[in-house]
């Protein structure tokens, strides 16, 4: 089971002067239990990405596949195939409507007809998945600190029971201690079954957390691949608005000077490594 | 006339009209020409406030503050203090008023009444030191988040401080403008700026030559870098980037001097990488 980009292609303002190629033929896949980051600068065709992946965008040229099927848009079909797959705003905080935190979570499924101790269900499940205080669900969401606001948007996709959860710079704007607590999340809802796509600016994130990562330049995919890949193809390829964390850039330059270190690693390994190296020398 | 103090703040307090708690509640600074401080602390804890202060936008309610040798609670020194005391704030979308990038750096001066001249020489410079020469002709709209914030610098640096204060200059910049951003402030302080650097980001203290922590309104540690490194920022519970993890580690074995700074470049230096 599997979420697919093939081949999407997908202009804004089609015609006009302005026509402004976002995505140039790029391929993605994202199975069900993994986390995939997307990488760009910004106007890189992330966001757009993440658009076509629960049909909000339909491609110029390619398509989407969810769990193997694709839809026409506007069609019934792509109404249900996009509630397979959640996608979580940039910001999504700054689209509540609700007055309490439990309004803004059943929103959704009761808009599909859920009702009653079943619609309790659904929202108690997304409260957990995501984290939330339960004691917060009579609260005003306006009220709530950045990193519960998250929370509050995300359970409000989770309680549309996706199969796939897509978020769109999910930890933009919070402080440290709220990007941990997210990350702890996303990953407890990945080992749930669910596949995560986070996408990012966030270089050093993305290659801590991810199982792989696709890196986007001007609309074009440059590279797909496992964390330590991608950081020993940016050590020697530089891409427009990823700087390689320091401890990679460290590995790096070791690596050139003959030391023997995985490019993506722990703090012990690099101090490892050189203690090796200097007692090989004496 | 040399001065021998930038700043000299003494048991300064300041209390916001309606507020229970005082946001500053006695604080004592003197900051020597060229020193670069890096001011650290949660929010609320009173930084922008102590900012407002060293550039007299705020007058201390006790105590006082002297900013390049004059009164700030002096009307008559106030403009001047606010000449040479530039204020960098975090957006820098706050401080650009001019559509074209020469035009915005020039904004300062001409209000100075200078000569057409001297406003050249002015913007000229200012537009070297930031990196900006390149884009002078561009539309201030068109440039990126780290641009911005060099054009906000640029305008502050064309009154001709003697002193930058930059309240979280960097927050609101990309690894690449941030980087981008601190070299500009390297370069300005190796030619003799004095600065004073509010940040939440550990990253930004790397070339700091003292280090401050603020905590409800009181400076709670002051000392260098080298000790703050050395495992203080931990006790104050501070974030731990890679790189500072892995000089402490360093350290402890004798592998590098505490001089060094935590920053990958500097390490490998150190370490002859």
């Amino acid at each position: 089971m599997s979420l697919e980009a093939e081949n999407v292609t997908y202009s804004y303002n089609v015609g006009a002067a302005a026509e402004n190629v976002a995505l140039g033929g790029v391929s993605l896949t994202v199975n069900r239990g993994e986390w995939v980051s997307v990488v760009g600068h910004t106007g890189s065709g992330k966001s757009t990405l993440a658009q076509h992946l629960n049909l909000l965008l339909f491609p110029s040229s390619g398509r989407v596949l969810i769990d193997g099927e694709s839809a026409r848009e506007g069609s019934p079909r792509a109404r249900e195939l996009r509630r397979k797959v959640g996608l979580v705003f940039q910001y999504p905080e700054s689209q509540f409507f609700s007055d309490t935190v439990r309004e803004e979570i059943e929103f959704a499924p009761s808009n599909w007809g859920v009702v009653g101790p079943e619609l309790e269900e659904c929202v108690d499940e997304a409260v957990e998945a995501s984290g939330l205080d339960p004691s917060l669900l009579e609260s005003n969401p306006f009220r709530l600190s950045g990193g519960e606001r998250r929370r509050v948007a995300i359970a409000s996709v989770i309680a549309m029971k996706p199969d796939y959860l897509v978020l769109d710079e999910p930890t933009a704007g919070l402080d440290a201690s709220g990007v941990r607590d997210l990350t702890r999340i996303l990953n407890d809802i990945r080992s749930g079954g669910l596949a995560v796509v986070q996408v990012t600016h966030d270089l050093k994130s993305a290659l801590e957390h991810s199982d792989r990562i696709l890196v986007l330049e001007r609309g074009r995919a440059v590279i797909t691949g496992a964390p330590w890949e991608i950081a020993l193809y940016l050590a020697s390829n530089p891409v427009q608005g990823l700087i390689l964390p320091p401890l990679a850039r460290f590995a790096h330059r070791m690596r050139m000077r003959g030391i023997d270190v995985p490019i993506h690693c722990e703090v012990s390994a690099i101090v490892e490594a050189l203690e090796r190296s200097r007692g090989a020398r004496q | 006339m040399e001065q021998e103090r930038i700043f000299s703040i003494r048991g300064a307090v300041y209390s916001y009209k309606g507020a229970t708690a005082p946001a500053l509640d006695g604080i004592d600074l003197e900051v020597a020409p060229g020193e670069w401080i890096a001011l650290l602390g949660a929010n609320g804890s009173g930084k922008s406030t102590l900012a407002k202060i060293c550039n007299a936008l705020l007058a201390p309610t006790q105590g006082a503050c002297f900013a390049l040798g004059l009164d700030s609670s002096d009307p008559d020194c106030v403009p001047l203090i606010r000449q040479g005391v530039a204020l960098v704030f975090q957006n820098p979308e706050d401080q650009i008023v001019c559509a074209i990038v020469e035009e915005d750096v020039a904004f300062g001066p001409e209000n100075l009444a200078l000569s057409p001249d001297d406003i050249r020489g002015r913007v000229d410079r200012a537009l070297e030191l930031t990196g900006l020469s390149e884009l002078r002709r561009r539309g201030s709209h068109t440039l990126s988040g780290g641009q911005k914030q060099r054009l906000a610098l640029a305008g502050a640096l064309a009154l001709e401080p003697r002193a930058l204060v930059l309240d979280e200059a960097t927050s609101m910049l990309d690894p690449e403008g941030r980087a981008s951003l601190l070299e500009c402030l390297r370069e300005l302080n190796r030619r003799g700026m004095t600065m004073i650097q509010i940040t939440h980001i550990m990253e930004d203290t790397a070339y700091a030559s003292r280090i401050a922590v603020m905590e409800s309104g009181r400076i709670v540690w002051d000392g260098s870098p080298s000790d703050f490194w050395g495992g203080e920022y931990l006790r104050r519970g501070f974030d731990e980037p890679g790189e500072l993890a892995l000089y402490r580690e360093l350290r402890s074995r004798g592998l590098i001097l505490p001089d060094t700074r935590p920053v990958v470049e500097d390490i490998l230096e150190a370490l002859c990488l």
